[in-house]
Formats: C-alpha cells, sequence, structure tokens
C-alpha cells in the first residue's frame, strides 16, 4: 500500500512538472484589428503559467493601457520591425504596457508613442526584454513619455538587444533593482541613453548611447525606499556624440544633465568604467559628481565613492560643456573641458580611480553647497592602483535561456 | 481528487440556486470561477437599481473620486458572519463576504444610469477584484475583465456640462489600486470614514461587526469645514484619492511619496521633494509640493491634467476633479514658506 501511494505521488508529481514546462501550456494567438484593446488584455488576463501569448504581424491600435499580472509568461510578437503595440490614440493609464508579475519575457514587438513610459515592469523579478524597441516616432520632444524601457523594484533583470529612441527622461531606466544586465542594446536619442538608479549589482556593456543628451548614467537619489546604489560595471560599450540638446521637462533629475555627456556618476559607489569607446561627447567623456540638491535624508549619501576608471578609448571631448561656469573653466584650460571630470565631492577619500592616459580634472567643489562657478580646478593624476574587480553578473539560468 | 470533488460539489449548489434568483448565491463567491453575469451572485434582483434585502449599504465621508461618478457601496457577508476592525480601523471580512460597487451618472431628468458594478470577493485564497458592465436593457450585466469604455455625458457640480470616454477598468487596473505586498485588498471600508444614508442602514451595518474598543475619532470629511481643519481634511483627501497606490506596498512604492496612513514625514508627503520618475508630470517645476505656491507644485499641475502621461490618479480620471483641487490648492497655499 505505501508502495502504491509512493507510486500515484511519482506520477502525479511527474504530471505536475511537465505541466509546470510546457506539455499544458498554450499559445494564445491575438491578431492586429478591431477591438485589438479588449482582445489584447483578455489575452493577458486569461493567460496561464507558462503560456505564450503571440502577437500578430501589424499594428495593434490601442487605446489604453495593457498589463499583465500572471507569473510565466511570455509575449511574443513577429518582430519589432512586424508588430507594433500603437499608443498613439491612448486615452488612460500611465504606461503600454505594465508587468508585474514574475519570470515574464517580453520579445519581438515594438511599442510606440505611449502617453507616458513605454514598458514598466514593477516588482516583476526575472523579467527579460528582448529584441524589443520602445519608440517615440517623432524623435526627440519634450512631450515624449518619461522611460522606454522600465524595470523596477526587481530582482534579475536582463534586457537585451532593444532599441529605444526618443524618451524624455531615460530609454533604458533601471531603478530600485537588484542583479542586472543591459546588454547589446541601442539607446538612441534620449535625454538619458540608459539610466542605472537606486540599483544594486548590474553589468551594462555591449550597448551603442549615441546622440542622447548623456549616455549611460548611473544615480542614487534621496527619499526612496532602496538608496546606496552600489556595485556597477560599465563596459565595452559605444558612447559617442551625445549631443541632442536636453529636452527633459524641467524638475526631473535628468533634465540636469548637460549635453554631451557620455558617461555620468552621481552619488553611486563601486562604479567601474572600463574598456568603453568614448568620443564626441561635447561636455565629457566621462563625469563623476556628488547629489549637489538640499535634501533632509539622513540615511542618503550624497557622494559618489570606489568610481574607477581604465582601459578606454577617448576620442575628442569637451570643446562645448554646458553646466553653469563650465565655460570660464574650458577656457582656463586653454578652450575644452578634459574628457573625464570630477566635481571634488567628498574630497580626498571620495576620489575616483583614473588609469586612462587622458587628462582628467577635479573641479575642487569638496562641498556639495558649493556652486561650479566657484571651481578650483586641478588635474588628478592617473593611477594604476585599482580596486579588485567586481564580479561579474550572472543571472538565472532560466533567463539566459529565454534569449538563445 | 478532493480538489475535483470540491468542485462538483459547488457546482451542484450552484445549480440548485440557480432556480431562485432573488436568493443570494454564496458558492458563486467562493467558487474559483469567474461567473459571466453578475446575476449568477444574487446580489441584484433584476437591475442595479434592486439591490437584494441581504446587501448591507454603506458610504464614505471622503470618497475616491471618479469622474464624478454616483457611487452606490454596498457590503454582503454570508448569514451569521460579522467583521471586525484593526488597529487601523480597516475593517476584515470574512472568507465568503463580498464588496460591491456600482458606477453611475443621473442623466437630465434626474435618473441615475448605472454603467458599471465592480466587485471584490473574499476567497480562500484572497480577495479577487471583477468589473461587471451593465446591459443595455439595465437587465443583467456581464463580466468584462479586459475593461471598457463607454461614451458618457453629464453636468458637474458647477454646472458646466461634460462629454467624456468613461473607462470601466480591466481586471489587473482592479488590482493596481487594491494592492497591498502584489495582494488584492478592499481600499474604502475604515471605520473613520464610514457614513450612512440612515440610522437605519447605520445599525444594520454596524450589527454585524463588532466596533473598535478605542479608536479616533471620525475622520475629517474632505468637503465639511465643520469636520476639522484645513490640513486634516486634505490629508484625508490624499489619504483616500492617492494612499491606495502611494504606500510602501502599494503600485506607487518606487515614488518615495507616501500618502497612507502611517507616512507623515515632510518629505514623504511631497512637501521640498524632488520628482523621480514624473518625466512630464513635472509640468516643469521642481518640487511635488512647494510649501506657499500650489501653482509651481507638481501635485496640483498632475491632479489638474487630463493627459494620460500626466494625470494623476492614473485611473477614472478623464476629468479633474476641480473641488479636490481647490482643496489641496489651499492647503498648499497655507504651508509655512520656509
Amino acid at each position: 500500500m505505501r508502495m502504491r501511494d509512493k507510486g500515484v505521488y511519482a506520477i502525479a508529481a511527474a504530471m505536475l512538472a511537465i505541466s509546470g514546462s510546457a506539455a499544458f501550456a498554450k499559445t494564445i494567438v491575438v491578431a492586429p484589428g478591431d477591438d485589438a484593446q479588449t482582445r489584447l488584455q483578455e489575452a493577458l488576463i486569461s493567460a496561464a503559467p507558462g503560456d505564450v501569448v503571440e502577437l500578430g504581424a501589424g499594428r495593434f491600435k490601442l487605446t489604453d493601457g495593457l498589463s499583465l499580472d500572471v507569473p510565466k509568461v511570455t509575449v511574443r510578437g513577429k518582430g519589432s520591425g512586424q508588430t507594433i503595440l500603437d499608443f498613439t490614440g491612448q486615452l488612460g493609464a500611465g504606461e503600454g504596457l505594465l508587468v508585474t508579475s514574475d519570470d515574464v519575457v517580453l520579445r519581438d514587438f515594438a511599442v510606440e508613442n505611449t502617453k507616458g513610459d513605454g514598458i514598466k515592469s514593477k516588482g516583476a523579478d526575472r523579467i527579460v526584454y528582448y529584441q524589443i524597441r520602445v519608440e517615440w516616432t517623432g524623435g526627440p520632444k519634450e512631450t515624449n513619455g518619461a522611460y522606454g524601457i522600465y524595470p523596477v523594484e526587481s530582482q534579475d533583470v536582463l534586457v537585451d538587444s532593444v532599441l529605444v529612441r526618443g524618451a524624455s527622461d531615460a530609454g533604458i531606466y533601471v531603478g530600485q533593482s537588484r542583479n542586472i544586465v543591459v546588454r547589446n542594446s541601442v539607446a538612441l536619442e534620449n535625454v538619458a541613453g540608459i539610466e542605472i538608479e537606486n540599483s544594486y549589482d548590474a553589468d551594462v556593456h555591449d550597448n551603442l548611447a549615441t546622440k542622447n543628451t548623456g549616455g549611460i548614467l548611473v544615480f542614487d537619489l534621496p527619499n526612496l525606499l532602496q538608496m546606496g546604489g552600489k556595485n556597477v560595471r560599465i563596459f565595452e560599450n559605444v558612447v559617442v556624440d551625445n549631443s541632442t540638446p536636453n529636452f527633459a521637462p524641467k524638475g526631473n533629475i535628468v533634465a540636469n544633465v548637460p549635453t554631451g555627456t557620455g558617461v555620468m556618476v552621481m552619488a553611486n559607489r563601486n562604479v567601474h568604467v572600463f574598456d568603453n569607446m568614448l568620443g564626441q561627447n561635447g561636455t565629457t567623456n566621462v563625469m563623476v559628481v556628488g547629489y549637489r540638491y538640499p535634501h533632509q535624508d539622513p540615511k542618503y549619501d550624497p557622494i559618489a565613492r570606489g568610481v574607477a576608471i581604465w582601459g578606454n578609448q577617448h576620442d575628442k571631448a569637451g570643446w562645448d560643456p554646458k553646466f553653469p561656469g563650465s565655460q570660464q573653466i574650458a577656457t582656463a584650460l586653454g578652450g575644452s573641458l578634459p574628457p573625464i571630470f570630477w566635481d571634488g565631492a567628498g574630497g580626498d577619500e571620495a576620489k575616483p580611480v583614473v588609469s586612462d592616459p587622458v587628462p582628467a580634472l577635479s573641479l575642487g567643489l569638496t562641498d556639495l553647497k558649493a556652486s561650479p562657478e566657484n571651481a578650483q580646478p586641478v588635474m588628478l593624476q592617473n593611477s594604476t592602483n585599482l580596486p579588485q574587480e567586481l564580479p561579474r553578473i550572472r543571472l538565472p539560468e532560466s533567463m539566459e535561456a529565454a534569449v538563445r | 481528487m478532493r480538489l475535483l470533488l470540491a468542485a462538483v460539489a459547488a457546482l451542484a449548489l450552484a445549480v440548485s440556486v440557480k432556480g431562485k434568483p432573488a436568493d443570494m448565491n454564496d458558492a458563486a463567491i467562493v467558487s474559483a470561477e469567474y461567473p459571466a453575469s453578475l446575476s449568477a451572485y444574487g446580489f441584484f434582483t433584476g437591475g442595479a437599481d434592486r439591490p437584494s434585502p441581504a446587501l448591507l449599504p454603506y458610504a464614505l465621508r471622503t470618497p475616491l473620486f471618479t469622474d464624478y461618478a454616483e457611487k452606490q457601496r454596498f457590503l454582503y457577508m454570508p448569514a451569521g458572519a460579522k467583521f471586525s476592525v484593526d488597529g487601523d480601523g480597516r475593517l476584515q471580512f470574512p472568507v465568503g463576504s463580498a464588496l460591491i460597487k456600482s458606477f453611475g451618472y443621473h442623466d437630465a431628468s434626474g435618473k441615475l444610469n448605472i454603467i458599471e458594478t465592480r466587485l471584490l470577493l473574499h476567497r480562500a485564497e484572497g480577495w479577487v477584484a471583477l468589473p461587471y458592465v451593465w446591459n443595455a436593457d439595465g437587465s443583467d450585466a456581464v463580466l468584462k475583465v479586459g475593461g471598457a469604455r463607454k461614451p458618457v455625458d453629464f453636468t458637474k457640480p458647477d454646472g458646466t456640462k461634460m462629454s467624456i470616454s468613461y473607462s470601466v477598468p480591466n481586471k489587473n487596473q482592479c488590482k493596481q489600486c487594491h494592492s497591498t505586498k502584489d495582494s488584492v485588498m478592499p481600499v474604502g471600508p475604515v471605520w473613520q470614514n464610514l457614513s450612512f444614508t440612515n440610522a437605519k442602514a447605520q445599525l444594520a451595518f454596524e450589527a454585524r461587526g463588532a466596533a473598535p474598543a478605542k479608536l479616533a475619532a471620525l475622520e475629517a470629511k474632505w468637503d465639511d469645514s465643520k469636520s476639522g481643519a484645513l490640513e486634516a481634511r486634505a490629508l484625508a483627501y490624499l489619504r483616500v484619492n492617492c494612499g491606495h497606490c502611494h504606500k510602501p506596498t502599494g503600485s506607487a512604492s518606487n515614488s518615495g511619496l507616501f500618502y497612507d496612513d502611517h507616512e507623515r514625514n515632510a518629505a514623504a508627503l511631497g512637501i521640498g521633494k524632488r520628482p523621480v520618475a514624473a518625466g512630464r508630470g513635472s509640468g516643469n517645476f521642481d518640487f511635488v509640493i512647494e510649501p506657499g505656491h500650489p501653482e509651481r507644485s507638481i501635485l496640483i499641475y498632475r491632479m489638474k491634467s487630463t493627459d494620460p502621461g500626466i494625470a494623476m490618479p492614473e485611473l477614472g480620471r478623464a476629468t479633474a476633479h476641480d473641488e479636490g483641487v481647490a482643496l489641496l490648492e489651499a492647503w498648499i497655499k497655507s504651508l509655512p514658506v520656509s
């Protein structure tokens, strides 16, 4: 009897294992056309874990935000040039697509012209964005939505082979998350190309960030549930010609990013910038600064610490710097800013380690309240005393499998 | 096997009750299914204007604004069941309970036309939120998990005539506002904020639960200056209209802007706080609330807008709530300029 029970359990367990994978998973096909809003939203609600929601080729004309709250669902189109979720006529909701469940894969479709953010995933662990395009098709405009691809408050995030264009804040924005990879992607004509904010443990590599206001940003802000952003590696990216005049609505932190910024680190810890190709950035290729605004958050550290910069290839930079007081500094230095500069916040103990063989500058603004007009520039000595390399980010195998 | 038996039993129960539409169908509330028609539950005996005598009507002193829609709220609990009240005043309902909320508008003749009825069903696995849209003839309502849009004409309190695209939320959007730590939870029924249209309704409602021994007095009523000071009324409005998402366990937790019961420091309320992910919702202003300056406060800018990329709250806001805006403008104006 006992043996028999065991046998039944074994069969039940086997069936459960199968149902958890593919045997009972179904594919729900949704085509563009009349009432696409309701049909697609109902498919996203009726999907069961393991299912694929397959979006047909063509243009889905949508009037409201879509949302997915079922775990282990793949939403898959016919390609980011073929399957287009068109939100030009959007009447409600703060984003085009909102994902709030775990283990979701989004791939091979495009989201265009949302009124707010493009695709947001919140508290969605192990989310995968693959071969997605998010675009405001009119190009850079202040009236475009804020973020293109927007994972937040998530553990394990993969953004791979996406293209984002026209975001009035950040094209790819990862906020308050942990264990993050952003790779093989293109950020074009956004205010911030790629931004990692208030996050822990991120690899940003093999991306192209060009014609943004700022290419790649690593920020930490006060008054949030997760602060103390740290352990970010920016490597093997091409960050060139970030020249689009800042078009962010004022009040947003990125509205203060100077046009022509390559990589910008603000108030983070342990950020390693290495083996990138950087150039044609009119303000500078790499900028390291403190958070220089008043705040009342005793738990917040506004100083950037543990920043290391090595192995990067630098092309022309700094000929047209765009932050207050920068023209005077450039004049004093013979016409342009060097390709690397640090505001000096926090003093010597916070000084970035720079081993790139190019001029690097400290503005000497140790005090966060000091204005750039009061800069006392001194050159930063090159150093070979690099910190220990941060470990490579490893994602759960299920996420890597989803993009193979 | 046990599950299957339970399902069969539930089905049998459902079938046996079906012949008596006037009766409540307790099994429909707790079953794993989503009944396609509202009539399956027995909450209404015909149209939306005929609630079952088993429903307990209630109202809220400070309600959530939804495009000036008229709302009718009911509680249903199975026979013998009772609610309790937790330390914060939140009513706790046993499994098998349902919260029923109808939304509609008065037409020119004064008749109330109900568009939709939203259900919160307390099942063994937790609360489930479902939207039902009434048929054109008002005889029954059908489940629309994907939501719906309906053209609506109405007149605002100030006499302005409005034509809007009224949005019935989809099932996920229901959860967006009713979410606590990723579970669906009721929002409205808080002891300090309950009100009743008459003493009979109040007696019937309160008889079904244990009144809390010691709780704060009734909360300020947002539009009644005799009920509390300006700040108390403003904070009550913010709690009800924003606090369901803007709390550390809610949909807007990443904003760091909190209007629930527990967060009362200046930055969490937005006073002198810079936006985080507002995008063009910032309106080119620096602070969520700038004391003394409602005209430069992002909170007011977003409350006044009906653009989906800017408007707050995000749902039920094809119209701005002029009276709510006026209350918060007055409060921000009154805040000391530092």
